[in-house]
């Protein structure tokens, strides 16, 4: 159990120590890091997702106590609760060192060049990275048997459902462009309960 | 500058923030503002630009950079100690009780719907993420390759995303060298 506890804990490190942009970078690292380690599975993440956005608190820390309780489910209560609490430990020493050797040593370092044209290329490439986890999620979504690592292109089981609560949220979120996260999860929650109830 | 008479002070400010707040990273600091800077004069708006600027150009938890640097701040490394404890434990706490109970609702066939329905909200609010990320970033040539070339390796092979995130930063200091190059041949 120590075991698996420190290595989650590093890989939850790794993910704290490089995530950029917001909560949202994170969630390419978890698949790579967490789904494909089979510690968690695809669905399970996206569901821990929709309810990290809809209750308070930072994302990254919300997804860390959740997957640290749900990694040692076995172990019983006290187990669940020290996993919360490593992984949400792991997840922001890095943010933690990192800051206060800035706050205390000042940012000179930040400004040198090297910093920033680093930064040129780590952008676009935690666009590209957040770009591709969502367009996956949601092709999958309707097409659940397609894997583009693998290059299956298999459409025989197709989701109309989804693409119907696809195209309502759709039009909601080009009406009101400021509606809040909870919200449009709240309305989709609403819908899947509906549409998959009637359909 | 006032300085709280407690750490206890410090640390229940930041509990107060980190409950409050949904969606958390930028969505955090108006309300963090407010209490560090407007109600309690622990610190100045100089302050809260600087953490802003440096969160653009460090990586981590933005809510924790935040608590860290303004805890540091106001009371030095416990300060930074109290306030990041104090964002964190109200996530800790909720999502401790949630994830206690999350496992028998799911087996509920409604609540399993309502997930179908969740995950297409996910899968939408993550994409418009991305897209909001991008309108921060200048787009040149170097930037659209990157975008498309981290798109389809992230797409079609399983390499693992840390590589990428590797590879994307030493080809922004590559490129940034050969920019000098040129405009030191140029002078």
């Amino acid at each position: 159990m120590i075991l698996e506890l420190l290595n989650l804990a590093w890989i939850f490190f790794k993910i704290g120590l490089f995530t950029f942009g917001g909560g949202y970078a994170m969630i390419p690292l978890m698949e790579s890091e967490l789904v494909s380690r089979n510690l968690i599975d695809l669905n399970t993440l996206y569901d821990f997702i929709g309810i990290a956005e809809s209750t308070p608190g930072p994302i990254a820390i919300n997804m860390a106590t959740f997957i640290g309780n749900e990694a040692m489910v076995q172990y019983g209560f006290l187990a669940r609760i020290l996993g919360s609490i490593v992984m949400t430990t792991a997840v922001a020493l890095p943010s933690f060192i990192v800051i206060l050797l800035i706050a205390s040593l000042g940012s000179k370092f930040l400004e040198s060049k090297f910093v920033e044209e680093a930064f040129k290329g780590l952008k676009p490439t935690v666009i590209g990275l957040i770009i591709s986890v969502s367009v996956g999620l949601m092709i999958r979504l309707v097409f659940p048997l397609i894997a583009f690592d693998t290059l299956t292109f298999d459409f025989s089981v197709f989701n109309y459902q989804s693409l119907i609560i696809f195209a309502v949220l759709i039009a909601i979120m080009l009406k009101w462009k400021k509606v809040s996260p909870i919200k449009l999860i709240l309305i989709s929650a609403v819908l899947g309960m509906i549409i998959y109830s009637i359909l | 500058m006032n300085k709280p008479h407690h750490l206890f002070e410090l640390f229940w400010e930041f509990f107060k923030i980190g409950a409050v707040t949904f969606g958390g990273g930028l969505a955090m600091m108006p309300i963090m503002r407010k209490a560090v800077v407007e109600h309690k004069n622990w610190v100045n708006d100089d302050d809260i630009l600087k953490i802003l600027v440096i969160s653009e150009s460090t990586p981590g938890v933005f809510a924790v950079n935040a608590a860290t640097f303004i805890g540091y701040k106001i009371g030095g490394f416990m300060g930074a100690l109290a306030a990041t404890l104090g964002v964190i434990i109200p996530s800790l706490i909720t999502i401790s009780i949630i994830s206690f109970f999350i496992l028998q609702f799911k087996e509920l066939t409604l609540v399993s719907y309502a997930f179908y329905g969740i995950q297409v909200a996910v899968g939408l609010l993550i994409f418009k993420a991305a897209i909001k990320l991008s309108k921060k970033i200048h787009f040149d040539a170097f930037a659209w390759i990157v975008l498309i070339s981290s798109i389809l390796f992230a797409t079609f092979t399983n390499i693992n995303v840390l590589y990428l995130l590797l590879v994307g930063a030493i080809l922004g200091i590559v490129y940034g060298m050969i920019e000098n190059i040129k405009e030191v041949k140029k002078a």
